[in-house]
């Protein structure tokens, strides 16, 4: 008897038969999703890495890039987006941009924090040993930096997904357009299915990139960290 | 660039500066909806973070809280909220309120936490008691990342209450909502123009509540607390 209620909300929440017939659109826009945040994610990472080069290089660059990629960070996402329209229009590019900038904050900083934290003893021995500066870098520098690069794209993504919602007011927003549909047929169905699969999505990203990192770092498994 | 000539006219226009629809008004609906959500996720969220620090009890949810914050949209709780009990401010408020309390938990938890096991030994030797050891050592010592979770959670919550004009609210984010389905470029642009120097300004302001609020010692081992924190979340 004590239950009795959570049936009659879940179905004034939820109506399967909507979802059943409407799978193919709702696949579509989680597809959207999917490819929103995967580009932005990797283009953070292109525009990221020379950034954060730099500012490991050229300590005094960091405090600068820092700061201009944290207020790029602050502008509201929407009106970020708004700001684009005027040069790319109401396309998936401004979508795109806009969700690029978003990352970079996250990753420049993730990535300078992590080459930084390389033991200058082990850098040290790399040149001892002759390494090459590119060599060392790649070889010996950003795997050891490798676990606090990987959390911040762990944290890119799971933003993204959430930001990507916010761009179906410009047009595109993948599952976020099932917010819209939801608010114009004044219908609770389609925004649920949206939280819920944006929300799903966000944690299965997150615990892949925790899988890739598993593999990436064989020796921090057998320690046990 | 006739569109820059556009949004200076539409920004400098005295007609935008006045009235029930006018810049200042608008501002203040703004700071008003975010004042009120951070004030109550204050006061939700600091007492949970807090207890957490101080008992020890449940910190793997205070610390995976901010990334599960991360992963709810905004924009979709302000709708479900809104056809659920329909107009007013409550959609906004729940949304900006779900955003607003991850961070301040995370960063409350983690300022009790950190305090130096020697510090609060120091304590517990001179005779405090529990409460007076969280009272008088634990949350002063706290105030760098407490304020430094404050300040995020506000800083988020000014950008998002942008959303709450798609629902019919007021806010800066009416000239974006209106300005877009009236293709009113200038408006759209003005708007976005201010509602990123209000945030701006917001982050600007709080870092220098933080520094004024923290105590003098502490400031130093403040800065190195957030850092090793921000570090400590990453990896």
């Amino acid at each position: 008897m004590t239950d009795a209620p959570a049936p009659v909300l879940a179905a004034e929440l939820i109506r399967w038969s909507w979802v059943g017939d409407h799978l193919d659109d709702i696949r579509g826009y989680l597809f959207q999703h999917v490819q929103l945040t995967v580009l932005a994610v990797l283009f953070g990472l292109l525009l990221a890495f020379p950034l954060a080069l730099v500012a490991v290089r050229w300590p005094r660059t960091y405090s600068p890039v820092l700061g201009f990629t944290g207020v790029l960070f602050t502008i509201p996402s929407l009106a970020l987006f708004i700001l684009l329209i005027p040069f790319t229009g109401l396309s998936v590019r401004t979508s795109l941009i806009g969700l690029t900038i978003y990352t970079l904050l996250i990753l420049v900083r993730n990535i300078v924090e992590g080459l930084r934290g390389v033991d200058p003893d082990v850098r040290e021995a790399a040149q001892a040993m002759g390494y090459t500066p590119a060599r060392q870098l790649l070889q010996v520098e950003l795997p050891l930096a490798l676990p606090v690069i990987m959390a911040g794209i762990r944290i890119a993504t799971v933003t993204t997904i959430g930001l990507v919602t916010v761009t179906a007011l410009i047009g595109q927003g993948g599952l976020g357009r099932l917010f819209i549909d939801g608010f114009t047929l004044n219908f609770t169905t389609p925004i649920v299915v949206g939280i819920v699969l944006s929300a799903l999505l966000a944690f299965a990203a997150d615990l892949a990139l925790v899988g890739l990192q598993r593999q990436l770092t064989p020796w921090a498994r057998s320690r046990g960290s | 660039m006739t569109v820059v000539n556009e949004v200076i006219a539409w920004l400098t226009d005295p007609a935008q500066w006045s009235g029930p629809d006018g810049i200042p008004v608008r501002t203040l609906q703004h700071l008003w909806y975010s004042l009120l959500a951070t004030v109550i996720a204050g006061a939700i969220a600091l007492p949970i973070g807090v207890f957490i620090g101080h008992t020890g009890r449940g910190a793997v949810f205070a610390i995976n809280l901010t990334n599960l914050g991360r992963a709810i949209p905004s924009l979709g709780i302000i709708i479900l909220v809104f056809t659920l009990v329909g107009f007013g401010i409550v959609p906004v408020l729940v949304a900006l309120i779900a955003l607003a309390v991850p961070p301040i938990v995370t960063n409350s938890y983690i300022g009790v936490r950190s305090v130096d096991r020697d510090v609060r030994d120091a304590a517990e030797g001179m005779g405090m008691r529990g409460r007076q050891v969280l009272w008088e050592v634990e949350l002063p010592v706290a105030t760098p990342l407490i304020m430094a979770g404050i300040r995020t959670s506000a800083v988020q919550v000014v950008a998002t209450a942008t959303l709450a004009a798609f629902v019919g609210l007021g806010g800066l984010g009416r000239y974006l909502i209106d300005g877009l389905s009236q293709r009113d470029l200038a408006q759209v642009v003005g708007g976005a123009i201010l509602v990123a120097v209000l945030s701006l300004l917001t982050e600007l302001v709080l870092g220098r509540v933080q520094t004024l609020v923290v105590p003098e010692g502490l400031a130093e081992r403040g800065a190195d607390a957030a850092v090793r924190a921000k570090v400590e979340k990453a990896a």
